[in-house]
């Protein structure tokens, strides 16, 4: 008798047309794609993108090459070569980052005692060539003087969890 | 003006080459000119389906709508290098595309669009279809072979038992509407189901499971999911496809989309009445093209639906299908049909009063 009932059904393709209704519901729901160019999903204030070198209100950079980011560094991604200022203060002279070599662990924000060397939301950084991701001092001052709005939010926001 | 629209439009006459000849090919040129377009949306039709019960967008970014992304697929393709591995063999690697994409194209040839719209409206329709599209395979198991590759060889020789297979019971189940006809002549078998009823005289009322049958073969025989295990991609990567690049590839894919929107068609005209309106109202039945291309549209859609509804077949659940419910099944069908048709001389009466 199952048999036969099975044959029926295979027959009258009764499993084909129940999923076929249960398609067409489907069919016409609305949409979960997030049309990416033009629509952007949610990020969190954690989110570890393109890095950036921060800068105080005064103008004056941050990072007073302690180097700890450069130790922490688990890809080995960051350089940093440092001497005194003239007006005495430590700064450095070179800090490069391999975007290649980066994994985005986010280890050398941690790491950054003055909240210099921090990783904005941007993550649409792409290249055509290899070389314009060897970012040095400069590129990420630049980032940062762009991003800085952004990149003081999320801080704030995440400060109570910190 | 006229003179000029009855010269083209005229069938071939035996009154010297010109008239037939010139005819004859600008008739196949429309044909193939409309094909084409008509294909590159019935392509994107096809991934917006997919997409939609997916709850995805589909492609949306080329042309409102995304109407124009097969186009730029074909650009892509077209301007895409030609790959030929090693140690294919180069001649026939290259022709086994061009045969599954010409032979797709020679089908179309006795396809009646609409009453008198056919390039060849000759008296063996239906052979001619049956034989081409058995030849198709040579295409995929030529392609499979050249390539001398594993997954291609894998690919094609699957391809090839699984068409064998289905064709059988396609041609039980074309035979039982041949009984119910009495011609092979395409544009007959249409004629036929316009009994002055309507859709009641569409033969998928009294040939039901070949319907079926013939559907779920025609899905088989077009290498379409649930049965596309020649290019199944998690164990085949893409079967016979997988050393093809550029222009070979495209002419592949405009091939084997052309063979499914030609079995969507043998649907339209087997056994849905072909350019007939479902209702024999004059207004309704003036419109044949509409009629045809929105049943073709009509089954491309239940295709393109199966796609996105079933899982594939394993392959002896696919040959178990064949050959053990579909085959018995026609079979019986025919012998049954034929066997009623000789005892009940009124009933081959009945579906052939459309000859008065």
């Amino acid at each position: 008798m199952s048999r036969l009932a099975q044959a029926v059904r295979g027959l009258f393709l009764t499993d084909f047309l129940g999923a076929f209704w249960l398609a067409l519901k489907y069919y016409v729901r609305p949409k979960a794609t997030l049309n990416y160019p033009f629509e952007k999903g949610p990020l969190s204030p954690r989110f570890r993108g393109e890095h950036a070198l921060r800068r105080y209100p005064n103008g004056e950079e941050r990072c007073i090459a302690c180097k700890l980011c450069e130790a922490i560094c688990p890809a080995q991604a960051i350089t940093i070569e440092a001497e005194p200022r003239a007006d005495g203060s430590r700064r450095t002279t070179r800090y490069d980052i391999d975007m290649v070599k980066c994994i985005y662990c986010g280890f050398c924000e941690e790491a950054c005692p003055v909240d210099a060397i921090v990783e904005g939301p941007n993550f649409e950084f792409a290249t055509e060539t290899r070389e314009e991701l060897y970012y040095d001092k400069e590129r990420l001052l630049a980032n940062g003087d762009r991003w800085e709005r952004e990149i003081a939010r999320n801080l704030e926001l995440d400060a109570p969890y910190r | 003006m006229e003179t000029v629209w009855n010269y083209l439009t005229s069938r071939p006459t035996d009154a010297g080459w010109a008239n037939w000849l010139v005819p004859t090919a600008l008739q196949t040129l429309a044909l193939m000119v409309v094909l084409l377009v008509a294909l590159a949306f019935i392509l994107l039709f096809d991934r917006k389906v997919w997409a939609a019960v997916q709850m995805r967008k589909g492609p949306n970014v080329v042309g409102p709508f995304g109407l124009l992304q097969s186009f730029a697929d074909f650009f892509k393709f077209v301007f895409k290098e030609i790959v030929i591995p090693a140690g294919a063999d180069r001649t026939i690697f290259i022709v086994a595309p061009l045969i599954t994409f010409v032979l797709a194209f020679a089908a179309w040839a006795v396809v009646p669009v609409g009453p008198g719209l056919v390039v060849a409206d000759i008296n063996v329709g239906i052979l001619y279809l049956f034989a081409i599209s058995s030849l198709g395979v040579y295409g995929i198991i030529m392609g499979g072979w050249a390539s001398n590759s594993k997954y291609p060889f894998l690919g094609s020789l699957r391809s090839a038992a699984q068409m064998v297979s289905y064709e059988v019971s396609i041609g039980f189940v074309i035979i039982t509407v041949l009984l119910l006809v009495g011609s092979l002549n395409l544009t007959d078998i249409v004629e036929s189901q316009n009994r002055g009823m309507g859709f009641l005289n569409w033969h998928f009322i009294p040939l039901f499971p070949m319907f079926v049958v013939f559907f779920v073969s025609a899905l088989a025989e077009t290498n379409r999911p649930p049965f596309d295990l020649p290019e199944a991609e998690s164990e085949l990567v893409a079967g016979y496809q997988v050393e093809y690049s550029s222009t070979p590839y495209l002419l592949f894919m405009i091939g084997e989309y052309l063979n499914i929107v030609l079995m969507c068609a043998m649907l339209t005209i087997l056994f849905f009445g072909g350019w007939h309106s479902p209702i024999p109202w004059a207004p309704l039945d003036s419109i044949p093209l509409f009629w045809f291309g929105a049943k073709v549209v009509f089954f491309f859609f239940l295709f393109a639906m199966a796609k996105a509804i079933v899982p594939r077949y394993r392959y002896d659940q696919l040959m178990r299908l064949g050959w053990k419910v579909f085959l018995p099944l026609s079979l019986f069908y025919v012998v049954a049909l034929a066997g009623l048709m000789v005892m009940f001389p009124g009933l081959a009466e009945h579906f052939q009063s459309w000859r008065q």
